[in-house]
């Protein structure tokens, strides 16, 4: 299956990448010989095949806990990691004038 | 033999009589990573003062012969996409350069508490998506038996450490074969537990529904004590167990006879390397030899699950990586609106095949796809699940190849993705499905290169397989040239 570079910039920018001309070229190639490989899931008859998300314990299930409120970590050490933080919150560029 | 260059049982065993120190086995460590680990690039950065301080409180439980368990005092290392507190963790990827985790892993947690000697970190391709540890943006971990060589991935540097001897024992991450395709390439054991059996509580994460922590050994005990110290519920893994963990060690002595082994057909077709066969079928032979039946089975869908993976994986990480966005931690790159900041970070901070697999993965979610890919599938996904729990009805294990080749050259795979994800074809069917594997050593090709043989179980079956591995692994260890050399 093709992909041209209108697409590719397309879900570029759905996942937030800036791509290079060149990045864009070669994603094209290659993204679609993958799709090309991927293309044989079409052949596979799934009628009435219910979808697996995931390979789970299925006799104990999904475990949830009780939501009760419990100490997180602490502000500062994760502060502390942030690339901008004003020692109360993450400091990002100005969205709203 | 040294002490060190010994499987991790033996070691064990070493330290429980008193012929090893903790501190000794941990000097022996150093100072072969610092011999030969320049060659290898198997380890990141060490954890030098806190391994220092873990080997002295060992020695001082062994001494007042109230060890914590087996594994007291051995040296280990960790994949770098392991959080531990207070030490770099990168995952392999520049945008987590001097990313110091406020916390522990379950698993770093479960390991300190066990007595094992944490001696540093090791290297990955990013984000654990690659099969050769190329993909780091490190630089390539090379194996240990050619230096020429990968040694398979993503969890190279782990494999590339144990079977060098720079320690014991390892752990790494599979989520498409990341632990067994290593360990394959290099000649150690490595096994990947059931989905939901090991907490993934601070493992970076890459495909969620797929990623399953592992440890790595030259023997399949070793495996069996590490697997005991991380496996069981956690509350902050909502999709781990609450299956009690059985004392996988007990197990291995079991023996086999009896045992009902499947050889699946289409785990010996086409792109399986004639030497490879030969030795994976000599293998067989052997389980045969030592009391198991042996059944012809087929699992007519796991040749769909390259395809399969490669919609499922990407687009779950695709979902996963879009936390690094350059605002609570990692990279950031310089610009003034808020949109561009997030492209351009991700754009500088990603590699090539993170950013391939965020755009597939994007790509198959994106409206208008999403039936035709990511729905199917996951309908195709429960097909290869259907397979296995059928052949189960009849046998106890899957017998297989690892990979379909011994270790390939540095840069060979590099620009053709698809020859690259194909080294995968034997293990990825094993995720889908979220069952254990295990790879174990299965002697070696006319090159010298080690061969792995794949045993694959009933789901949170690991002590069937880990006895079977137990009876199937050579009994001698033969050395790699860079350890000799040294």
């Amino acid at each position: 299956m093709a992909i041209d570079r209108a697409q590719v910039r397309h879900v570029a920018r759905l996942a937030r990448l800036a791509l290079s001309p060149e990045e864009e070229e070669r994603f094209a190639a290659q993204l679609g010989h993958v799709l090309e490989y991927i293309e044989r899931l079409q052949a596979v008859d799934v009628s009435g095949v219910e979808p697996l998300s995931f390979a789970g314990d299925a006799a104990g299930g999904i475990v949830m806990r009780e939501d009760e409120p419990r100490p997180s970590l602490p502000r500062d050490k994760v502060l502390a990691q942030a690339p901008q933080q004003d020692g109360k919150a993450f400091v990002v560029p100005r969205i709203i004038e | 033999m040294k002490t060190d260059l010994l499987p991790l049982s033996q070691i064990s065993d070493a330290l429980a009589s008193g012929e090893v120190s903790p501190e000794a086995l941990l000097e022996a460590s150093l100072a072969r990573i610092r011999a030969v680990d320049g060659k290898l690039h198997a380890f990141l950065r060490l954890t030098e003062n806190e391994a220092h301080a873990a080997a002295k409180a060992a020695a001082q439980r062994r001494a007042n012969r109230n060890p914590a368990g087996p594994l007291d005092g051995i040296p280990i290392a960790l994949k770098d996409i392991y959080c531990m507190e207070g030490v770099e963790t990168t995952c392999g990827s520049k945008i987590l350069r001097g990313y110091i985790p406020p916390y522990d892993a379950t698993v770093v947690r479960k390991l300190k508490q066990a007595g094992a000697v944490i001696v540093g970190k090791l290297n990955m391709d990013e984000f654990a998506m690659g099969s050769s540890t190329e993909n780091s943006a490190y630089g390539p971990t090379m194996n240990p038996w050619d230096l020429s060589r990968t040694p398979g991935g993503s969890s190279g540097g782990s494999a590339a450490a144990v079977a060098a001897r720079l320690v014991p024992g390892a752990f790494g991450t599979d989520t498409g074969g990341s632990i067994r395709q290593p360990a394959a390439m290099v000649g150690c054991a490595g096994m990947k537990p059931t989905y939901g059996r090991v907490s993934r509580y601070g493992v970076i994460a890459f495909a969620s529904s797929l990623d399953q922590v592992g440890p790595f050994a030259q023997d399949v005990r070793g495996v069996a004590y590490l697997l005991a110290a991380v496996a069981g519920y956690d509350e902050n893994d909502q999709t781990s167990s609450k299956r009690p963990v059985p004392d996988y060690a007990a197990a291995l002595g079991r023996g086999v006879s009896g045992l009902r082994i499947g050889v699946a057909r289409e785990y010996f077709g086409e792109g399986l390397s004639p030497e490879v066969e030969r030795a994976v079928r000599a293998g067989i032979e052997r389980l045969r030899g030592l009391g198991c039946e042996v059944r012809d089975i087929s699992l007519p869908n796991s040749p769909h699950a390259i395809a399969t993976y490669y919609i499922v994986a990407t687009a779950e990480a695709s979902s996963n990586l879009a936390r690094y966005d350059g605002v609570r931690y990692g990279y950031r790159a310089r610009a003034g609106q808020l949109l561009e900041m997030y492209e351009k970070t991700r754009a500088e901070g990603f590699g090539a095949e993170v950013k391939r697999r965020i755009m597939l993965g994007t790509y198959a979610l994106s409206a208008g796809y999403y039936d035709a890919y990511y729905l199917r599938a996951q309908k195709v996904r429960a097909l290869i699940r259907r397979d296995f729990d059928q052949a189960f009805a009849t046998v106890d294990a899957v017998v297989s190849p690892t990979s379909p080749t011994t270790a390939f050259r540095l840069g060979e795979k590099l620009d053709d993705p698809l020859a690259m994800y194909l080294s995968d074809v034997y293990t990825v069917p094993v995720n889908l499905a979220g069952l254990p594997g295990i790879s174990i050593p299965c002697g070696f090709d006319s090159k010298g290169l080690p061969v792995g043989l794949q045993l694959i179980g009933k789901p949170f079956d690991e002590e069937t397989l880990l006895r079977i591995a137990r009876a199937a692994e050579p009994p001698g260890h033969r050395l790699p040239p860079i350890v000799e050399d040294h």
